[in-house]
């Protein structure tokens, strides 16, 4: 265990969601990831901190980076890590949800890290078992470790998230991602931005805290951070832009938009992206500009702090109900 | 003939506005009397102490599901019967979206056999207003409507396209048949599943604009317009909508409209942490539509209270929220959350009695709904300031799916009779 997180307590069974969460437990989160940083860079990575815990991550839908993120960070703290990849078009209806979830119990798993396409589900899954429940995205709703990475990424490169301006830009209405940060950042104190056509905006969304603009010039204006979003094509219903043509030209991140920002903002991008459609190819790869790799790798080390911090108060066994 | 002689009760009769203590007889299935002191004149007839409590006309609820045929796993006629009978309802008027569609006279023929065979509250059916409920062919309205078919409708969906709608309402016309619609434009609703709003946000669930009631609704009053025929609008749950069907009485044309229990007690927080038990279509609304629903039943607007009645197992329930099915069930609720109204002195009691009695009999041209000397004896003793918890399980519908576990509510039914016959009677 890392020294000086000993004695904080996290007051919660599962990591379900960043929108409850108060800044000490995100300072947590990131405290002890900050140290998890340092180990990963080290040739020897391996801990015992959980040895004879069993993480089982269950994914309901596809997914590499945040999967492997989960089952790297499971294996380094010496845990055992078993992968279910569970198609979303083989459960035809979610009420194999509950049995899954029955099913998972009963072999007392200590951890499971869930990921589903449906808003709510993870919720509903964590209500049916014993162990810890991580939301590794569900739906539209929130992924608290993504959004926690990225506080992790800027708090590293600005030494702080209070006082900065944030934009977060492209497929709000869809993001799961953009959700989670918004809590996160502004519970931090941080100001936030919304920068989409009206089409990808969901209702009422600057009741959320944030500022809302349909201009990429005025909307990075003066702003430290620019995160991009995935123009998420699979999610969409009908057309909600006319072609990634005019999507590029008017809300995809080039030097020209770009230079509204501070001259020291920074890109993030959550990944996968889409080149030329969301994001420039040269901006993406601009390693002075673009924190993008650095979010990987700070995924990982923030889900070591997420595993570590979600089993510290498990018992030595969990009983069947 | 059997003769029931009700004692002493606080006699609620909205359609000639009748509010006093006194008696009523039943001889055979027919009410005999009403009012006074009439136990010389029927010492012969069996006596029911009422005791103060209120005796109305039974409730008339006209938008129920009951699942037969099709999902008798949910509801049956007999099931179903048994909730109404407990909920005080002894006429009410199914959807046509079983399996198979009420769109066939075999079908309505099946169903008045099943509630004569029940011998409980009295079932009547909407027929659908196209084939197959698919919303392109209109059915026999003539000859469903001969054999009792009520009205005509898609059920829980809007019959979406202009031009069938219009031929609908014009047919109709030629039969002086009622139409009833489920409003509510689907193209803006059917990516959907909660009130658009700050809460469907937060959830990241896709939400229904409340100008998809608005948008059916005038699209309808405009073809009505042109038609002329009687059309009714289900379940409003939107001041706009509310507004319209106002603006559209002042008018002049012939329309009524109904709302049900959950969008004048529940606004779209009870959804809380993805409460799949709180989602029905349309989804609940802001508080702000709630209040105009209220007042759309006190001014006159809204004509009658439905319970949208709606069995699903726990297993379409338990299920992440987009998955989950839309409705609840109401029959056994019906009344009480309805005296809301009155305990919250929004609403006088004759006047809640009023929204589920002889408003909703006259929409559907039905003989029933008043306590009138010759009319048919269907009756609900009830005590209206008797206190309980709503209890989902012990419901006697096969369904429990209700947000409203543990709810303090007042206003029990303590007997139903229907046809002079008692159907329910309060074990306590």
């Amino acid at each position: 265990m890392h020294e000086g997180a000993a004695e904080a307590r996290f007051p919660h069974r599962h990591l379900l969601g960043i929108e409850g969460l108060s800044p000490d437990d995100i300072n947590q989160f990131l405290d002890l990831a900050d140290g998890y940083v340092e180990l990963n860079r080290q040739a020897e990575k391996k801990r015992s901190l959980l040895r004879g815990r069993t993480i089982i991550n269950c994914f309901f839908e596809s997914s590499t980076r945040t999967r492997t993120s989960f089952e790297l960070a499971g294996k380094r703290l010496g845990g055992d890590v078993i992968n279910m990849s569970v198609p979303a078009s083989s459960m035809v209806k979610g009420e194999t949800l509950i049995d899954t979830a029955m099913t998972l119990n009963a072999m007392h798993p200590d951890v499971l890290v869930v990921r589903h396409p449906e808003s709510g589900a993870v919720h509903l899954l964590s209500e049916k078992v014993d162990c810890a429940v991580v939301n590794a995205g569900d739906g539209s709703h929130e992924h608290p470790t993504q959004a926690l990475l990225d506080a992790l990424t800027i708090r590293r490169r600005k030494g702080r998230l209070g006082g900065l301006t944030v934009a977060i830009c492209g497929d709000i209405l869809h993001s799961r991602v953009a959700r989670s940060n918004i809590a996160l950042l502004n519970t931090m104190g941080a100001r936030v931005r919304v920068v989409a056509p009206r089409t990808l905006l969901p209702a009422e969304i600057e009741r959320l805290g944030v500022e809302v603009f349909h201009d990429m010039a005025r909307g990075l204006a003066d702003v430290d951070i620019v995160m991009m979003l995935r123009l998420q094509s699979e999610r969409m219903y009908g057309s909600f832009v006319p072609s990634t043509r005019e999507y590029f030209h008017f809300f995809g991140l080039d030097y020209d938009k770009l230079r509204a920002a501070k001259p020291d903002a920074l890109i993030m991008h959550p990944g996968p992206m889409n080149r030329g459609v969301e994001i420039g190819s040269e901006i993406a790869d601009d390693i002075d500009r673009s924190l993008i790799r650095s979010q990987v790798e700070m995924g990982v080390a923030v889900r070591m702090a997420c595993l570590e911090i979600l089993t510290r108060d498990l018992g030595n066994g969990t009983p069947l109900p | 003939m059997n003769r029931l002689l009700i004692r002493g009760a606080r006699l609620l009769d909205p359609a000639s506005g009748l509010d006093t203590t006194g008696d009523l007889l039943v001889e055979g299935e027919r009410i005999a009397a009403v009012g006074g002191d009439l136990s010389v004149a029927a010492r012969d007839a069996e006596a029911v102490m009422a005791d103060g409590l209120c005796l109305a006309p039974g409730l008339v609820d006209m938008r129920v599901q009951l699942r037969e045929p099709g999902a008798e796993h949910l509801e049956s006629i007999e099931s179903g019967g048994r909730a109404a009978a407990a909920g005080g309802v002894t006429t009410m008027v199914a959807l046509p979206n079983t399996d198979p569609p009420v769109d066939d006279v075999s079908v309505v023929e099946f169903l008045a056999r099943r509630a004569r065979e029940a011998r409980l509250a009295k079932v009547h059916t909407y027929a659908a207003a196209t084939k197959g409920l698919k919303g392109h062919e209109l059915t026999e309205m003539g000859l469903l409507a001969a054999n009792g078919a009520l009205g005509f409708t898609d059920g829980v969906k809007a019959v979406a396209d202009a031009l069938v709608m219009r031929r609908v309402l014009a047919y109709a016309r030629s039969f002086d048949l009622l139409v009833l619609q489920h409003p509510e434009e689907p193209s803006l609703a059917r990516a959907g599943e909660v009130n658009e709003g700050e809460i469907a946000t937060r959830l990241g669930l896709a939400g229904i604009t409340p100008m998809a009631e608005l948008i059916m609704v005038e699209r309808d009053l405009r073809l009505v317009e042109i038609t002329s025929a009687r059309y009714h609008a289900a379940h409003l749950s939107t001041a706009a909508a509310i507004a319209a069907i106002r603006q559209a009485k002042a008018q002049g044309l012939p329309v009524t409209c109904d709302t049900a229990p959950p969008y004048f007690v529940l606004n779209q927080t009870a959804i809380g942490d993805y409460r799949t038990f709180a989602k029905l279509s349309p989804p609940l609304r802001s508080e702000w539509d709630r209040r105009a629903v209220i007042e759309g039943l006190r001014d006159g607007t809204i004509d009658a209270i439905a319970s949208d009645h709606a069995p699903w197992d726990q297993d379409s329930k338990r299920l992440p929220f987009s998955s989950a099915a839309y409705g609840i069930v109401g029959l056994e609720t019906l009344l009480a959350l309805s005296l809301e109204l009155f305990h919250n002195r929004h609403l006088g009691l004759l006047d809640v009695v009023r929204l589920m009695t002889v408003n909703p009999a006259r929409i559907l041209r039905l003989p029933v709904g008043r306590l009138a000397v010759g009319a048919p004896a269907d009756l609900v003793l009830f005590d209206p300031d008797f206190s309980w918890q709503i209890c989902p399980d012990a419901f006697l519908s096969k369904s429990k799916n209700a947000p409203f576990d543990d709810r303090p509510v007042r206003g029990r039914v303590q007997l139903t009779i229907v046809d002079g016959r008692t159907i329910f009677g309060h074990p306590g």
